[in-house]
């Protein structure tokens, strides 16, 4: 073999060793990240931290069940707000999406999705905590709602156009009418896509802190009134880890871990239906 | 896509029965309000574009484009520049760029081109959970783990290595750009590669092949085959990653320092446009202040939004219609 081949060669292994390094670079935060929150979080994680709402500044002790249920009502409020209006863009995409209206929708949407969060806290907190001057959970899923629909749009698309056409083609030649076809047939064959697209969805925003920040501003309370302001897991972990005192930025730690469990939870639970349905994507 | 198929027309003499009438009232009634929903989308946009416009309006009129250059930021005196969070904003992303295209594209090119099959799924997996993680646990591990090694273990090289630049000069503290870099790095990298890999799937594989069968090595093939291929589609998920660098905010308030401040220094504390809202917005008091902050929220938008604009058109080119980078979450 000449020394040319041989350099060739030589560089193409060094090569291939170096993107298999840096591959494996990337990857391992995931995994330090993971092991500290674990190892700093679990040992405060009771059943207390569950249960309880905190305790003043300075004591230990205390949980986050106001922020736990919190975090639930204000993804909820984003889901019930978001979802349709997220789907059904999806779905027009996929039936409807060829002329210009298609194209400028899918393009916003493409662009919305890179918009910072922070903008559209700003935006909500001007639409609907300035004119009533009050903070509130309402204004937070709002938020949210907003950060949700593009991303769900471009997913439901995808979803729906992986269906057959033959499936549409079958229908039409039954004699369904156009609107039942795409319901019944189209939409209801790619459900479990819908669906993974929307867990994706909501764990993308159970995680948000920005918008939050003067939307529904955070709550030291219990509160499931969702014209009051109200805390997330994310606010309070902004608070905690900011703070100055050791025990709050041990339940910071915690209060992470929970937040992670669930959204790896949520991510974890998307890849698992699609895998299902569509086999390895 | 348009349908290819319509329902037959009800065959009649005397116009359509009245079952083909309800059926095409049912499908515009349908149409109507999928169109409407999707509306919202545009709809939306140009509503906060406005929102932000009209919001911004007293500190355009009061400061002009002096605004841009100005790095005094002073609620007392009313006098506000916003030339430090600029500043600050396109450098941490900049040096987050950095850092994160080259791991990014080794994950890219690792998993389309040199990975066992039944390696590429789960480490495709594992980068998607990095973009699952919220940014505020990001900004949490920042603080109490990210910092601390940068103090102990990283900083000390660089400052041998780079002690004669201006870039490392000063007492390191902890907060600094180079620690808010370092995380939206960590931060960007499953976007880059997970629209990259996109785009290298989508180059044929016949790109591949020939330049196997020219008697490229694996790395040759790819590096003057399949890469240039998907040149556009990959500076598109550059970009894209650089619109998520720019808008990131809980991770960098938490790291950067928050100072109005132009420093050469990466080892210095810094602001940038989303920390500055982040931090401030609620404390504003007077009109005037408020209105400077939705004018840096409105200049983080525009710039978002040309950039990501700029590299939706550089992706389609290359993976047409796709919606490239949205499995990652």
């Amino acid at each position: 073999m000449s020394a040319r081949a041989i350099r060739r060669r030589l560089s193409s292994a060094v090569m291939t060793g170096l993107v298999f390094a840096l591959c494996a670079a990337a990857v391992l935060p995931l995994l330090f990240i993971l092991a500290d929150l674990i190892h700093k979080g679990a040992s405060s994680i009771d059943w207390n931290f569950f249960t309880h709402t905190p305790v003043p500044a300075g004591q230990t002790g205390g949980g986050v069940a106001h922020a736990i249920v919190g975090t639930g009502i204000i993804v909820g409020l984003a889901c019930l707000i978001g979802l349709p209006i997220g789907i059904g863009a999806g779905v027009f995409l996929a039936e409807y999406g060829g002329g210009r209206l298609g194209w400028i929708v899918r393009f916003v949407a493409d662009v919305m999705n890179g918009t910072p969060s922070i903008v559209v806290g700003i935006f909500a907190w001007t639409w609907l905590v300035r004119p009533v001057h009050h903070f509130s959970a309402l204004a937070g899923g709002a938020a949210l709602a907003m950060l949700m629909v593009p991303m769900l749009a471009r997913t439901t698309e995808e979803m729906v156009r992986l269906v057959p056409h033959s499936l549409r083609e079958a229908a039409l030649a039954l004699g369904y009418p156009r609107w039942r076809t795409s319901l019944k047939v189209m939409v209801r064959t790619a459900l479990a896509g819908i669906v993974t697209g929307a867990l994706v969805g909501v764990a993308r925003v159970a995680g948000e802190t920005a918008p939050l920040l003067f939307t529904a501003l955070g709550n030291l309370n219990f509160t499931t009134n969702v014209a009051q302001p109200m805390q997330t897991l994310s606010l309070q972990i902004f608070v905690y880890a900011t703070g100055p005192f050791e025990e709050w930025h041990r339940l910071a730690w915690a209060a992470a871990l929970v937040l992670m469990g669930l959204v790896l939870t949520l991510a974890i639970a998307a890849r698992w239906a699609t895998r299902q349905r569509y086999g390895a994507s | 896509m348009p349908l290819t198929i319509t329902p037959p027309p009800a065959v009649t003499t005397s116009g359509p029965a009245p079952a083909a009438k309800r059926r095409n009232r049912g499908d515009r009634f349908y149409r109507g309000i999928l169109t409407a929903l999707a509306l919202c989308l545009p709809l939306l946009l140009v509503t906060i574009a406005a929102e932000l416009v009209v919001g911004a309006g007293p500190s355009i009129r009061r400061f002009g484009f002096a605004f841009l250059g100005r790095s005094t930021w002073d609620p007392v005196a009313e006098v506000y520049g916003a030339a430090p969070m600029i500043f600050g904003t396109i450098v941490s992303s900049l040096l987050a760029l950095v850092i994160a295209v080259p791991l990014a594209l080794g994950v890219a090119v690792f998993l389309t081109e040199f990975a066992p099959k039944w390696m590429r799924q789960p480490v495709a997996f594992l980068v998607e959970l990095l973009a699952a993680v919220p940014s505020v646990v990001y900004g949490l591990w920042g603080v109490f783990v990210l910092i601390p090694f940068l103090r102990q273990v990283a900083v000390p090289p660089l400052r041998a290595l780079l002690g004669w630049t201006p870039f490392v000069s000063g007492v390191f503290y902890g907060n600094s750009m180079l620690a808010s870099g370092v995380i939206l790095a960590i931060m960007i990298v499953p976007y880059i590669a997970a629209v990259s890999r996109e785009v290298l799937l989508a180059v044929p594989g016949s790109q591949r092949e020939a330049a196997l069968g020219l008697g490229a090595t694996r790395w040759e093939a790819v590096w003057s085959a399949v890469l240039p291929y998907g040149r556009a589609g990959v500076i598109g998920a550059v970009m894209l990653g650089l619109g998520r660098a720019l808008g990131e905010t809980m991770a960098v308030t938490m790291l950067i320092g928050n100072r109005h401040d132009i420093s050469l220094s990466l080892l210095q504390p810094g602001y940038t446009m989303a920390a500055a809202l982040a931090n401030e917005f609620s404390e504003a008091t007077t009109s005037l202040y408020l209105s400077a902050l939705v004018e840096v929220g409105l200049i983080l938008f525009l710039i978002t939004i040309a950039v990501n604009a700029a590299a939706r058109l550089l992706v389609w080119r290359v993976a047409r219609g796709t919606a490239a980078g949205s499995k990652a979450l």
